[in-house]
């Protein structure tokens, strides 16, 4: 057997080792919100290119009124709030599937979040500061 | 844990041929890996020349001739050879199968055969599969019920119920499916894989089992089970036509119904 297999490092039971910490008693939201967002953002990412499209070479103050829009501002935040989310989401278990290392792991995951949030809380503002 | 290549002493060299008796005509190659932990060396890959005049028509079939007569040092499980014990799953073609069931008229050209991907090897084409039985036992499959058996029979099921397990029971837990996944390569010291999670299933569909709730806490796990990405690789290879990822997908749906 080869000597760097995991198995090989330790005396604990097969058994020991495939109980562990036991269940985490969680993923279920998260693998519930991640379907959720994507079939969302169907209708609002095809609604968003559509309206980009239709907006191309147009004056600036018309953009500006276009995003100012009630209607628009609303589906604009909607699709932020998702879009970052499933970015979020998607790349946890990216890197929950491929780091190896327990710190990498951990670190990777919250920067990801905390990177996905400012991006959100900007996208957002930049809305807002033309909608309010 | 995920690795794209392999450590130094197990790549795979090339190894020796054995070549068919002369006057044989109709000659297929079995080119097989082989390992052998006491020997300190890589594994090697040897051919394997056999007359499919005078072998039956199966791989475990050439297998077992290999070993009779060519070869003796050649090792490989197998018991019943007609695919109910599942001793005889390996990868033969690309494929995770069992020999006794691959017909080896099937295979176009040389037929390459080795272990099921990404297990500790043993010796050969045997793995070592203590980490899927330790993961069996950890889903606990066998019927608990807190409601004693009526005294004067067994416990009663209605057809519709019975029916549910179809599908399920027929399992032989070779586990060709869970040594296909990717998701289980990567991770199978935490995800169950796809064989176990159909164990898992096979008793919480069952109706007389009292013990769902206790077995769906256990399965909550974004590892145990959530590491499950559809990829279908063990319904695809799965050698008595099973479907694990919708068994899979089952516990999922059933994870969403309770929390909501």
């Amino acid at each position: 057997m080869a000597k760097e297999h995991a198995a090989d490092a330790t005396m604990r039971s097969p058994l020991g080792r495939v109980r562990g910490f036991g269940s985490a008693h969680g993923g279920t939201h998260h693998w519930l919100l991640q379907r959720l967002t994507s079939v969302a953002l169907l209708p609002l990412t095809l609604w968003f290119a559509l309206s980009a499209a239709s907006l191309a070479g147009a004056p600036y103050e018309v953009t500006r009124a276009w995003i100012a829009h009630p209607f628009n501002a609303v589906l604009l935040l909607a699709a932020i709030a998702l879009a970052f989310h499933h970015t979020a989401a998607g790349m946890q278990v990216i890197i929950e599937d491929y780091a190896n290392r327990e710190w990498a792991k951990v670190a990777g995951i919250y920067g990801i979040r905390a990177i996905c949030w400012l991006l959100a809380i900007a996208s957002a503002l930049a809305v807002l500061r033309i909608a309010v | 844990m995920a690795t794209f290549t392999l450590p130094k002493n197990s790549t795979v060299q090339p190894g020796k041929t054995f070549k068919a008796e002369p006057g044989a005509k109709n000659v297929k190659s079995f080119r097989i890996y082989r390992f052998d932990p006491d020997s300190g060396q890589n594994p090697h890959t040897d051919t394997y020349e056999i007359d499919l005049d005078k072998c039956g028509p199966m791989v475990l079939d050439a297998l077992i001739k290999i070993k009779n007569e060519v070869d003796s040092t050649l090792t490989f499980r197998r018991s019943c050879r007609e695919g109910i014990c599942g001793s005889c799953s390996m990868n033969i073609d690309g494929l995770n199968t069992l020999a006794c069931l691959k017909p080896i008229e099937d295979v176009k050209g040389d037929v390459k055969i080795s272990p099921l991907p990404h297990m500790p090897v043993v010796k050969d084409l045997v793995p070592d599969l203590s980490q899927l039985y330790a993961q069996l036992r950890s889903v606990e499959p066998w019927l608990k019920s807190d409601t004693p058996p009526p005294p004067d029979g067994e416990r009663r099921q209605s057809k519709e119920e019975r029916a549910k397990l179809d599908g399920l029971w027929e399992c032989i837990l070779c586990f060709c499916c869970s040594t296909a996944c990717p998701s289980y390569w990567w991770n199978g010291d935490r995800y169950l894989g796809p064989a176990v999670l159909l164990q898992a299933y096979r008793w919480i569909a069952d109706s007389r089992d009292e013990a769902t709730g206790s077995r769906l806490d256990a399965l909550q796990d974004p590892f145990r089970l959530y590491r499950c990405h559809t990829i279908m690789n063990c319904t695809r290879t799965c050698p008595k036509g099973l479907n694990p990822a919708e068994a899979i997908g089952k516990i999922k749906q059933m994870m969403v119904e309770r929390d909501s």
